[in-house]
């Protein structure tokens, strides 16, 4: 199924508007995606794909960018990163497309980088590691937010309590591993000392040898679980079976409300950074954030049926970002890049957007608000003088 | 010492539903010679069908029946639609027929339920037990009486009944076995359709602990038959101490050397028993005659 391609025009709508205005003989503006729709990045491709979908109708019926319609190429790579670079050379080459968003895995992202450097065509990437924009490409872009900023939420939360030792346990999948990582390597800057590391497997269904060797360890003062998928559901059940004492912090990883169902009440009191679509509704309307990720979750939730995902959140700050830049310089794409690179103040459902020379996320820390969860649902952590 | 325990109850209970995945390898490896990588997705079945039909309302305890049952009827399917065909197959084919069919039945899973996560209540709650300063959740001891009792069943049965005691024949000499007018081709129907029903059930028992999801079949097969290589293929007592000893060494040298190997000390042991004794610990040597 994964190799099928799938090109997505713009609705009859469109066209009857584009008989309407008949005059010109409108130009299109050609922007592809190649997002891992089916496999296991499904949950990352599939609310982007449909994100972007909902958007480009929308700015379509709303007479495109500066008159010119939008024209929306979608591949589907699986999450297979050879097939991304294939379709990667398709949008370049065949539909010789303007700007690109999407590679949702950090693998197909890497894969396809060189070819968009080369063709100097900006890429708007989904994917989440931080080796995407470090070091800086001059046509690589990204949307989400890294696994280091993750770790630098935590420990922030973490001095505000005024704690200083813990233990980590980390999944050895790809997500987990370079979220230790990052963890370790930020740890000094906030004054964290990680006592104590544990692992489990991806797949692993009883994490209580490693916590009970963290619940022993003398001067543990919390606890980090770095993991993605049932791993941490797992730890923080077996955390609540055993009684650590400790406040246990999981990742952005697991902010969906699947993780409260398979964790139950063994996931009180647990901390994890997220972003703020999760709690758009909780936001204050003092919060200059809160139209942005309320209107993207309705129109998300009512097109689709579906509860709104951070993923799909990505999709719509990239696409936004890209839409802008066009109405600026145009459809050159080396315009378009130097256009993104300008992004200044722009406001997405990751947190406010300021790209730059050096960095091509924008995002700091404001971008995650820190979650604890209360009888199965989630509250916000006053953010207590940072 | 409450350490120890802690990880003993641990690698007891993980071991437990090895030993069930094991079993289910020996009872088809027995009368077939096939061994059926598609054991692991019977426990997957067990417990997927389990969430989904009380996701739909039907209550739990029905909810699991109706999973056992159908998930027998998949076995007895794969044997009548897969095995039987290619019956004068040898019994590498047979086997790489069963990893076609559990790859199969993972793809229909992921399509007729789900990719998700999924978990079930626990039976008697899940306030967590203290024994000897180790906390041990009702349901472990749940999944250990559970492998238990199909033990004690399974033992009965071969060692107390007519049937039983020709599923015993089969699995010692096909041929004469048939000679002797036994339906060699309905026991194997039959080891395939109990060996669902084992792995079913450990799905069920097991899923409020380690919850379930389409794909986690996989790693049970993978853990399961190296828990039934370890005790010695064919060896029923085998395959349940194999899984108990592969559980126990992961939560053992997770907790006490490194977390980060816990799988790989497992497989080292495994295959340091195996060089010196290649048929397992309960296995005997096999005496091919002329």
């Amino acid at each position: 199924m994964a190799g099928w391609t799938r090109r997505v025009f713009a609705g009859a709508a469109a066209a009857a508007l584009m008989a309407f205005g008949a005059s010109a003989a409108q130009a299109q503006i050609k922007i592809g995606a190649v997002l891992s729709v089916t496999g296991p990045a499904s949950f990352l491709g599939d609310p982007s794909k449909k994100t972007l979908e909902i958007y480009v109708e929308q700015i379509n019926a709303a007479g495109g960018i500066n008159g010119q319609r939008l024209q929306l190429i979608i591949y589907d790579d699986g999450g297979d990163a050879n097939q991304a670079r294939t379709f990667a050379t398709r949008l370049i080459e065949d539909d010789k497309i303007v700007a690109m968003v999407g590679g949702s895995t950090t693998g197909t992202t890497m894969a396809m980088i060189p070819l968009f450097e080369e063709a100097r065509i900006p890429f708007i990437s989904l994917g989440g590691a931080i080796q995407i924009i470090d070091p800086v490409r001059a046509y690589t872009f990204k949307t989400p937010h890294t696994d280091r900023m993750a770790c630098e939420k935590i420990f922030q939360d973490l001095q505000r309590r005024r704690l200083t030792n813990i233990a980590m346990i980390s999944g050895t999948d790809g997500f987990g591993a370079s979220m230790h990582d990052q963890c370790v390597a930020v740890a000094p800057r906030y004054g964290v000392t990680i006592a104590h590391t544990e692992r489990y497997g991806p797949r692993d269904s009883d994490m209580t040898p490693q916590l009970t060797n963290i619940r022993n360890r003398q001067g543990v003062q919390a606890v980090v679980n770095a993991g993605f998928g049932q791993g941490p559901a797992i730890v923080t059940r077996n955390y609540a079976q055993l009684q650590v004492p400790h406040p246990l912090y999981q990742s952005h990883g697991v902010a969906s409300k699947q993780f409260i169902d398979l964790a139950g009440d063994a996931a009180n009191g647990v901390r994890l950074p997220a972003s703020a679509l999760l709690v758009a509704s909780m936001l204050p309307d003092s919060d200059p954030q809160k139209s942005v990720v309320v209107n993207y979750a309705r129109t998300f939730e009512q097109k689709t049926g579906q509860p709104v995902s951070t993923f799909g959140g990505h999709a719509y700050d990239g696409l936004m970002i890209l839409v802008e830049a066009i109405k600026k310089a145009g459809a050159d794409p080396r315009k378009i890049r130097d256009a993104i690179e300008a992004t200044r103040g722009f406001m997405g459902t990751a947190g406010v957007v300021n790209m730059s020379a050096t960095d091509h996320m924008g995002l700091d820390l404001t971008a995650f608000r820190m979650l604890e969860i209360r009888n199965r649902d989630w509250t916000i952590v006053p953010e207590g003088g940072s | 010492m409450a350490e120890f325990l802690q990880f003993a109850f641990s690698g007891l209970t993980v071991g437990a539903v090895y030993a069930l995945v094991a079993l289910g390898f020996t009872l088809i490896y027995n009368a077939s010679d096939v061994i059926n990588f598609a054991q692991g997705e019977f426990v997957m079945l067990g417990g997927m069908a389990t969430v989904f039909l009380s996701l739909a309302g039907v209550p739990v305890p029905l909810a699991a029946l109706i999973a056992v049952a159908a998930t027998t009827v998949v076995g007895l399917a794969l044997y009548k639609l897969a095995i039987d065909p290619a019956r004068g197959a040898s019994a590498v084919t047979l086997i790489i027929i069963t990893i076609g069919a559990s790859i199969f039945l993972r793809g229909v899973a992921s399509i007729v339920f789900d990719k998700r996560f999924h978990s079930l209540p626990h039976w008697f709650g899940d306030r967590p037990l203290t024994v000897a300063g180790a906390s041990v959740l009702p349901q472990s001891l749940v999944v250990l009486a559970g492998a238990l009792v199909i033990v004690v069943l399974l033992w009965a049965f071969f060692e107390r009944t007519l049937f039983g005691k020709a599923v015993l024949a089969t699995a010692a000499n096909r041929v004469a076995a048939k000679l002797s007018g036994i339906d060699t081709g309905f026991v194997v129907g039959f080891s395939f359709a109990v060996s669902a029903a084992i792995g079913a059930v450990a799905g069920v028992l097991v899923t409020p602990i380690t919850l379930t999801s389409f794909d986690v079949g996989t790693l049970l097969a993978l853990k399961g038959f190296a828990a039934a290589m370890l005790g010695g293929m064919g060896h029923p007592v085998g395959a349940v101490v194999g899984g108990l000893v592969v559980g126990l060494l992961e939560a053992f040298g997770a907790g006490y050397i490194s977390s980060q190997y816990k799988d790989a000390m497992a497989f080292i042991v495994i295959l340091a028993v195996l060089f010196a004794m290649p048929n397992g610990l309960f296995g005997r040597t096999r005496i091919e005659r002329v």
